[in-house]
């Protein structure tokens, strides 16, 4: 059942791999030594705990001292399905009706101080995130809600089991926060690892300069073989962008890792040629334009659906990719896995139609019928350049095409949660990142705040809430898409509750000498450096 | 920021002028004050610019053209195009109204409630100036940014909102400014005179202190108005500023510029052009306005 | 002149709780929350338990009034507290990027200095000649431009030059070492921003030089030398000068006050670790103790140098002394 979906849609997600590599990398023979100088295009992050911290500048920074359960193939990391261990041993066959999954752990790892690193370690690190202790917030709490229990009969083996099989499991687990932590440090002090590393991944914490840079040395009793190739790495804090663009120019850093825009990509392309590569990808990461249900007249689906129905995401999307790190029009699921819609299967929904000036004149008819014709009303939108309003002038621009005179709002990210928490909007511009593309996790962010509590529209809706069970709980590959698609609709068309904006594009320049690394479609991914190695 | 001016006694002759020799003044002043000249005439160029913005920009400055996105500056496009395909001549057109809306508003209501205030704290003296004082120095040590994050954040964005929160920084200085002119007036005898033949504190500080205070009172009115500019630029560089898609000389600066100042260095280079003219041409004529008011400043 | 002293030092103290007061509300008055900031970036689930729980350890559930008094307390005990955003005291996060900012401030003051006076004084000298007109338009022309925008064009003009000359774009290192580390990476971190803050400084202290000139060479003593017969240069050096450096020297010590809060977008654009951009991190992530803490600092300099460059000069004007 998982098996055969598994397969399915491994085969799937081989048709769907949507990264681009710009200079294609024979297969070399990596050599051994350097330092990697890169860019992590943030302040300083809140704190080292990769379980507490959702920001991508604790992964950037901390992610290479660090190991994992599991994780997305280093060596494939586009794909949306193919996860391989990193301390288990091999991947497991769930059991128990798909209820049940044993790993067992790798024998020899050793912390960086030395001592070994058990199941223990590993159960004690799950329990942090999955159960946290009392004083202990854990971030992702949420996504684990269906392990029942965790188990480790012995001290090579970690066993969870599950409240129902469902096929978010294996994805959530290999989120690239659930480091490993030892078991006795957590006993004493849980709060320990904010402020200090202590890990068994490829690199050793070598220096901390506090918004400054963040070095790493290499762990000569890591257990990849061979691994890491560099001798060591420095992560540079570096917020602007420009100064990013002109470091990777004057070869001040090799790269970032987060996603430059298209203008970066050109003007580097311009100027370096071939000593720089780029890679890009679809990102798991998009705009979410939400009306709040609860003001008028946004409670009037015809209204909604009128919004929707005025933008033009098919010729914006190429035009704004030119100037915005945006590219591929997509519907709720990231245009990569194999849970997404095809483009015939998106041109049904309303807010896709080919023909835009139908869907306009529809739009305006709406408009009418609701008595709002030349409705006024405010976008709300956080003070961020790439791509929030770029994308925002641009749906300004394209709603003014049937009538609505719509001015921005824009407010510096703390007052801009307020605003949404609170309901005080008209409609916002959102945004929905995800690391491990898990569609069936991800698309909860879809679901009425009584469920889910991020969810800022003010709706609600039983209705859609119990296609997501079933969703949740279905094996069947394709039962399980013909479900998602009624979930898409219903989100998109038929109640309009929110509106999906082209996903966002993921540029990636790299200076030529830099090889090993491979795009994948999130900023949190792949960030532990191990399998990166510098050929100069 | 303002220079300390040092506090002067005007003689009678700083008083207006005859309207009969007003024209000679002019002619005069060009003559004697070529640089201050220049300024006047690049004001008021800014001015006709944005006060006729609808007729002369050839295009409008808020609507998107993708198909004519960063072009450089060609016969159709006298200054380019933004990343969004909007012509930047047009844009920046506009940006002069919004500029000059923002720094008139800010020089005059920041002014005058300096001028108040300063008065007011010279000639009562006392407790109410020592007060006016700390709170003058409060005001002036916070950093820009906070009280405009502030107003911003409470307020929303906008026009009026920047306004509000550039005023504020620029209250004290005034106030600053004019109360060390009007300490030295407030002993001269013929203060005491209208005191002695019982005239009302409005009626002196208004008919006798004010006038005298109006010289350097009108030089930091021109130089707040370049400054207003600059801080409304600076702002809008960090985000807290007038937003898209409004035509602001200091938005244009952001975001976008930046981005694009190596393959398209047009978007940057104007409307910081733009900024840097207008402000200097307000110093320019400040500065000339001081050499022919100020008459020790006069050649002999 | 004890008493005026004794007088001026008491009111800092209300000044300074002043300031505070306005910083708390200020802050206050922003709409958001630092603990949803932090748990809830990329719009995943956040658990209201945690948030209620991260209030309670940052402190941020005690009636306001017990926040305020805690705060001004530990500020008059030097006790500035714990940042809310990342659990480091204060004084480390604000040490960490002090010598930046101050080495960036010193140098851009020397630059203002040896370039401002001469200038300024030669201007005075020669007033409406060529020389004073090309000083003043000069001089303008740094007041006028804005300094983030100077600063992106100084180091587009960096690159491009170094690219057509050595056919590879150089650009000034993006990381900070201390200066006994490796001087030349460090003067080269910093001569950029400090010539681009420096050029605004150096113009302001420009006009105020001259124009503080000119009125000293009216003054009637300075007639009197000349009619002595005694050399011009001299007459600037020994007369001349020293009396119109008083204000200038004021001017100084006002903007260097100035210049702290100037860094912040100069900070941005060259990517410096400083203070600046930590007043701006602090902002943004609602961190209270911060904020408080680098505002309060920015204000206790402003009006403790004020309170200098006044005592300055009233003992060094004797004509104000003894008014």
């Amino acid at each position: 059942m998982i098996r055969k979906s598994g397969l399915a849609a491994a085969g799937l997600g081989a048709v769907f791999c949507v990264a681009t590599v710009a200079a294609p990398a024979a297969a070399e023979t990596p050599k051994r030594g350097g330092i990697l100088t890169y860019m992590i295009p943030a302040d300083a992050p809140p704190s080292f705990d990769g379980h507490r911290e959702t920001t991508f500048a604790t992964v950037h920074a901390a992610a290479p001292f660090y190991s994992v359960l599991i994780r997305v193939n280093p060596n494939n990391p586009s794909s949306t399905t193919d996860f391989v261990c990193d301390l288990c041993t091999e991947m497991p066959t769930p059991t128990d009706d798909g209820k049940t999954y044993t790993f067992k752990i790798r024998q020899g790892v050793k912390f960086h101080d030395g001592t070994p690193l058990t199941a223990y370690d590993v159960a004690a690190s799950w329990r942090k995130i999955i159960s946290p202790p009392e004083g202990v917030s854990s971030a992702r709490q949420s996504y684990y809600a269906i392990v029942d229990k965790l188990e480790t009969p012995d001290p090579a083996t970690v066993v969870f089991r599950l409240k129902f099989a469902t096929g978010a499991f294996l994805p959530a687990l290999a989120d690239p926060f659930t480091w490993i932590y030892k078991k006795a440090i957590l006993d004493k002090d849980p709060h320990w690892y904010e402020k200090n590393i202590m890990g068994s991944g490829p690199f050793k914490l070598a220096g901390y300069e506090v918004g400054q840079s963040i070095k790493g040395v290499r762990n000569p009793d890591y257990y990849h073989p061979g691994q890491p190739y560099l001798d060591g790495f420095t992560g540079i804090f570096a917020p602007k962008q420009a100064v990013r663009v002109d470091a990777i120019r004057a070869d001040r850093a090799a790269g970032e890792f987060r996603g430059l825009p298209p203008s970066a990509r050109d003007q580097l392309q311009q100027e370096l040629g071939d000593k720089v590569v780029m890679q890009s990808s679809d990102w798991n990461c998009g705009n979410v334009i939400t009306p709040n249900h609860k003001k008028k007249p946004f409670d009037d689906v015809r209204v909604r659906r009128a919004l929707t129905l005025a933008i033009d995401q098919w010729h914006g999307a190429p035009a704004l990719a030119k100037i915005a790190n945006v590219k591929t029009v997509g519907g709720i699921v990231f245009p990569g896995s194999p849970l997404a819609a095809t483009k015939e299967e998106l041109q049904t929904l309303a807010g896709y139609w080919p023909d835009i000036e139908k869907s306009r004149a529809e739009a305006r008819r709406l408009l009418k019928e609701a008595g709002v014709e030349g409705l006024a009303f405010d976008l709300l939108n956080r003070n961020i350049d790439q791509p929030y309003k770029f994308v925002a002038t641009w749906l300004i621009d394209e709603w003014s095409k049937v009538g609505l005179r719509v001015t921005q709002r824009v407010v510096p990210t703390g007052p801009w949660y307020e605003s949404m928490r609170s309901g005080n909007f008209d409609v916002v511009v959102e945004a929905s990142c995800n690391s491990v593309v898990n569609p069936l996790l991800d698309v909860q962010k879809y679901l009425p705040h009584t469920v889910f509590t991020e969810n800022y529209g003010n709706y609600e809706d039983q209705q859609l809430i119990d296609v997501y069970q079933k969703m949740l709980r279905e094996t069947d590959g394709a039962k399980q898409r013909a479900l998602m698609r009624d979930f898409e609709k219903r989100v998109l068309d038929t109640e309009a509750h929110e509106m999906v904006m082209t996903y966002w594009n993921r540029i990636i320049p790299l200076r030529s000498y830099v090889k090993g690394w491979k795009i994948g479609p999130s900023h949190y991914l792949n960030q532990d450096l191990a399998n990166v190695w510098l050929d100069k | 920021m303002v220079d300390l001016a040092p506090p002067y006694v005007p003689t009678a002759a700083a008083a207006a002028e005859s309207p009969r020799s007003l024209r000679a003044g002019i002619i005069g002043f060009c003559r004697r004050q070529p640089l201050g000249t220049v300024g006047l005439v690049v004001v008021m160029v800014m001015a006709a610019a944005g006060l006729s913005a609808e007729w002369i920009a050839p295009y409008s400055p808020t609507s998107n053209n993708f198909a004519a996105m960063t072009e450089a500056p060609s016969w159709a496009h006298l200054m380019g195009t933004d990343q969004f395909g909007r012509d930047l001549f047009s844009r920046i057109i506009f940006g002069a109204r919004t500029a000059l809306i923002v720094g008139f508003s800010c020089a005059i209501i920041g002014g005058l409630a300096g001028l108040v205030l300063g008065v007011a704290s010279a000639y009562f003296g006392g407790r109410l100036d020592l007060l006016l004082q700390r709170v003058f120095d409060v005001v002036m040590a916070f950093p820009l940014i906070i009280m405009a994050l502030a107003v911003v954040a409470v307020f929303g964005s906008g026009v009026y909102n920047v306004i509000v929160a550039i005023t504020i920084p620029l209250i004290p200085r005034c106030a600053r400014v004019v109360r060390s002119s009007a300490l030295a007036i407030r002993e001269v005898p013929y203060i005491d005179a209208a005191r002695a033949c019982g005239f009302g504190h409005t009626r002196i500080i208004l008919r006798h202190m004010v006038p005298n205070v109006l010289a350097p009172f009108l030089i930091m009115l021109t130089a707040f108005v370049g400054q207003a500019i600059l801080a409304e630029a600076s702002l809008s560089y960090l985000g807290l500023g007038v937003q898209e898609p409004t035509a602001a000389w200091g938005l244009m600066l952001q975001g976008g510029a930046e981005e694009y100042a190596s393959t398209a260095p047009w978007i940057a280079v104007f409307p910081g052009a733009a900024i840097a003219l207008t402000v200097f041409g307000f110093s320019l004529f400040g500065d000339a306005l001081r050499d022919v008011l100020d008459p020790r400043l006069r050649d002999r | 002149m004890h008493r005026y002293i004794v007088n001026r030092v008491l009111l800092l103290i209300p000044t300074l709780v002043g300031a505070a007061a306005v910083v708390f509300v200020l802050m206050r008055l922003i709409p958001g929350d630092i603990c949803v900031l932090r748990l809830g970036s990329g719009g995943m689930s956040v658990n209201p338990r945690a948030i209620a729980l991260c209030h309670a350890e940052l402190g941020l559930d005690r009636p306001l009034i017990v926040q305020f008094l805690d705060f001004v307390w530990g500020f008059f005990r030097l006790d500035f507290g714990i940042s809310m955003w990342s659990g480091k005291p204060v004084a480390e996060e604000i040490a960490a990027r002090l010598p930046i900012s101050l080495e960036i401030a010193v140098m851009a003051t020397v630059i203002a200095i040896l370039i401002a006076i001469p200038l300024g004084t030669i201007s005075a000298l020669k007033q409406n000649s060529w020389i004073d007109h090309v000083v003043r338009t000069v001089a303008i022309a740094g007041i006028a431009t804005p300094s983030f925008w100077l600063g992106i064009v100084s180091l587009l003009a960096v690159l491009s030059i170094s690219h057509a000359i050595f056919g590879a774009p150089w650009m000034p290192p993006i990381d900070y070492v201390p200066f006994w580390q490796d001087p030349l990476h460090n003067l080269s971190v910093a001569i950029l921003p400090a010539l681009t803050v420096g050029y605004r400084y150096s113009a302001v202290t420009m006009r105020m030089t001259r124009s503080a000139m000119l009125e000293v060479l009216r003054e009637d003593y300075i007639r009197t030398a000349r009619a002595k017969g005694l050399v011009e240069r001299l007459i600037v050096n020994r007369h001349a000068l020293k009396n119109a450096l008083l204000p200038v020297v004021t001017l100084i010590g006002i903007e260097f006050a100035f210049l702290i809060g100037g860094l912040v977008v100069t900070e941005q654009v060259f990517n410096i670790n400083g203070v600046g951009r930590l007043l701006v991190l602090a902002i943004q992530n609602q961190d209270y103790t911060l904020t408080q803490a680098l505002v309060m600092l920015t204000v206790a300099i402003f009006v403790l140098a004020n309170l200098v460059v006044d005592l300055l000069y009233a003992w060094l004007d004797p004509r104000i002394r003894f008014a």
